[in-house]
């Protein structure tokens, strides 16, 4: 075994024993404009018109819940957070009831995606060449034959459940083969993303509890490649420097964390809100199936209408902020599916126009933290959407009331039954 | 007609050589390039404006 002190066995990431907790509240809203939770499952279910009416009546909206924080709904309010890292804080990048100590800043227990300049820049320019368009283009074979994998899976089948039976799947093979992990850990990783980002309600020792467990798995995988270095990001980040010093344990674990958890759920959303609206929309899918070269088009419009990643930010300090009085710690719910919605950024905001031209969406963020893996995303968003137009012709939705939206700030379809006419 | 790119704006997002791959390119770190020196044929007019148009950073400029 390679001697690495760094990564000798240790009491696991336990971040969550520090730092400030806030009472849990739960249970329905009573005003959205003061009172809002993206918790509760009003908001899971459909958040676009709670979103829309916010805009016109109190476009940053406010709640007590989580110890307090905002939520912006205008395109240019959003811009304006997302660009300014001077006033908000990455430090957190999950609403919850924990803040992370104000040290923590600015690398943040997730570097790149929980750092603020100036460190940020540094752990971001490590990662940028593995998710580079170039670079991510040589996983699109063996992306589209996995596809055609799971479409196989299907013969003989009337119905499927496009989010759990192929839309998990893609993401989750992809960043287990770029991170160097077995591709049949698949079902662990589901239970992480869930535990990171939907169980933020539950009791703070069921939180830390869940914690433990992917940080012991992380460690695990770091021990692993210590044993078998090999051509991967985990075997990367374990060599790799900032400022000529190897990373810390904690920023090579943080990392590996970040892009499992990140490089999972959002890109299933996606691919499972695009499934989900062609099953709903017959126009709309067949003029796909007909003219597959407008999907990289269609696609980008999906991504702005039912953008899947909704960020957080901390206010640094007490301020008054375009209008409202913010405190030192409040949250802001960046919401991105909120800014793409806005009708004084958007012509036809609120409809689905697959041959969009002009289409500055948000969908993975504005500014130095714009979405890492957005390239990894697009290719399998775009292989996952051509694979399954080629093989699958006729789809549409059993029972709209079977699909079933993830709760948080990452939403797609968790259950997603299609009746498929003919499959093969 | 000519595009540049501004670099304190641009952050990778590849929109540009997404959609005018004849004008664009990305760099070993996937931020925007100029092929060449930008110079927009007749023919490129219109990727060059729907580069311009779908850069969510406000990164591309024609001059």
């Amino acid at each position: 075994m390679t001697a690495d002190d760094r990564f000798v066995y240790q009491a696991p990431e336990t971040d969550e024993e520090y730092g400030v907790r806030s009472e849990i509240i739960t249970g329905p809203v009573a005003d959205w404009a003061t009172d809002f939770s993206h918790l509760e499952p009003e908001w899971s279910a459909d958040p676009y018109p709670i979103q829309d009416d916010l805009r016109q009546r109190c476009p940053i909206a406010h709640t007590e819940r989580f110890g307090g924080g905002w939520l912006p709904t205008r395109y240019e309010d959003v811009a304006a957070i997302a660009y300014d890292t001077e006033r908000f804080s990455s430090r957190a990048i999950i609403m919850g009831n924990w803040r992370p100590p104000s040290d923590i800043a600015p690398i943040g227990g997730s570097p790149p995606i929980s750092s603020d300049p100036p460190f940020h820049q540094h752990a971001r320019k490590l990662l940028l060449g593995a998710f580079t368009k170039t670079a991510i283009s040589r996983q699109e074979p063996a992306t589209r034959a996995f596809c055609h994998e799971l479409i196989d899976k299907f013969e003989g089948r009337d119905v499927v459940d496009a989010a759990a039976e192929y839309a998990q799947h893609i993401p989750m093979r992809v960043i287990a083969d770029m991170l160097g992990f077995p591709p049949e850990d698949g079902p662990r990783f589901a239970e992480f993303v869930e535990s990171v980002l939907e169980g933020i309600n539950l009791p703070p020792e069921d939180r830390i509890e869940r914690m433990e467990r992917l940080f012991t798995y992380l460690l695990d995988q770091v021990n692993d490649h210590l044993d078998r270095p090999r051509d991967d990001i985990t075997s990367y980040l374990i060599g790799a420097e900032i400022f000529g010093q190897k990373l810390t344990a904690d920023h090579v674990t943080g990392a590996m964390a970040l892009l499992l958890i990140a490089g999972i759920d959002t890109t299933w959303s996606a691919i499972g809100s695009s499934l989900w609206h062609l099953a709903r929309t017959p126009g709309d899918r067949e003029r796909l199936m007909a003219e597959p070269g407008l999907v990289p088009t269609a696609m980008e419009e999906f991504l702005r209408a039912y953008a899947p990643v909704t960020m957080a930010r901390l206010v640094k300090e007490d301020m008054h902020w375009h209008g409202v009085d913010m405190k030192a710690d409040d949250w802001i719910l960046l919401s991105f599916p909120a800014a793409n919605r806005d009708p004084a950024q958007f012509d036809r905001a609120g409809e689905v126009v697959i041959d969009r031209q002009v289409n500055r969406h948000a969908a993975f963020g504005l500014g130095i933290h714009r979405c890492l893996g957005s390239h990894l995303a697009r290719m399998e968003l775009r292989v996952a959407l051509e694979v399954w137009l080629e093989r699958i012709g006729e789809f549409s939705l059993t029972d709209p009331a079977a699909v079933r939206w993830s709760a948080g700030q990452i939403r797609g379809p968790r259950a997603l039954p299609l009746r498929l006419a003919a499959s093969g | 007609m000519k595009v540049q790119i501004d670099p304190e704006r641009c952050q990778g997002h590849g929109r540009c050589y997404d959609l005018a791959p004849s004008l664009f390119g990305d760099d070993e770190e996937g931020y925007g390039q100029v092929l060449g020196d930008g110079t927009v044929q007749p023919e490129q007019e219109r990727e060059a404006r729907l580069a311009v148009v779908n850069c969510p950073e406000h990164a591309i400029e024609v001059i």
